[in-house]
């Protein structure tokens, strides 16, 4: 099976209470079911996130690889 | 000069990677903590960083003003941590050979910054603490 691995930041680090995890992927599961699957809306609604893969953006329906790095960034903030 | 630090920045370092005796004009911009958000005291800012992904794109942001701006010079700093107010989260330095783009790379660089780099800023009040997101701003370049 392939597997990711999954970093958290900022807002999504808090709400998972881990830093980043290793993933098995289901069969052609893309960046937006990932996320889904493992950050599931909560009340209040989905947190708008951007989609990072090795390292740089990456859209919400490409399938990643095994042994990506994978991350879901909540908006930005930087400056 | 691109990169992520924990801690202090040190400016004249900054203004120092992009120097060069041809350059006519040398603009520093520090993005500085700041006091009071729609009412609330804030205390202090907390930044955090994807490190590993964020040099890529200041890497990204000093090419692209590079091909843009042929002959001029961009370093940029972003630090993590606390950061008290009035400190720098951030330092941009531009070096050009005329003064009229260097105000020009420099709005570039410091509104690509604030759209791309994965950073995030906590602001923490007297009364608790928020996730602040950066907004659009209609007049960058």
């Amino acid at each position: 099976m392939a597997q990711v691995r999954v970093r958290y930041f900022a807002s999504l680090r808090e709400r998972k209470g881990i830093e980043e995890e290793q993933v098995e992927l289901l069969e052609g599961e893309t960046l937006g079911a990932l996320y889904l699957r493992l950050c599931p809306p909560i009340p209040g609604g989905v947190l708008p996130v951007a989609y990072a893969r090795n390292l740089t953006y990456a859209g919400a329906d490409e399938v990643p690889d095994d042994g990506d790095e994978i991350s879901f960034l909540p908006p930005i903030g930087g400056g | 000069m691109l990169a992520i630090v924990d801690g202090p920045i040190d400016v004249g370092a900054v203004r120092a990677a992009a120097s060069d005796p041809s350059f006519g004009a040398i603009l520093v911009f520090e993005g500085v903590g700041r006091h009071d958000f729609e009412g609330r005291r804030v205390v202090q800012l907390a930044y955090e960083a994807y490190a590993e992904m964020a040099v890529p794109v200041l890497e990204s942001i000093a090419a692209e003003a590079t091909a843009r701006w042929p002959g001029c010079r961009v370093a940029m700093v972003h630090r993590t941590g606390i950061v008290a107010i009035g400190e720098p989260s951030v330092v941009i330095a531009v070096g050009t050979p005329h003064r009229a783009e260097c105000y020009e790379i420099s709005r570039y660089a410091l509104e690509a910054l604030k759209a791309r780099l994965p950073v995030w800023k906590k602001e923490v009040y007297e009364d608790g603490s928020a996730w602040k997101a950066n907004t659009p701003d209609p007049t960058a370049p």
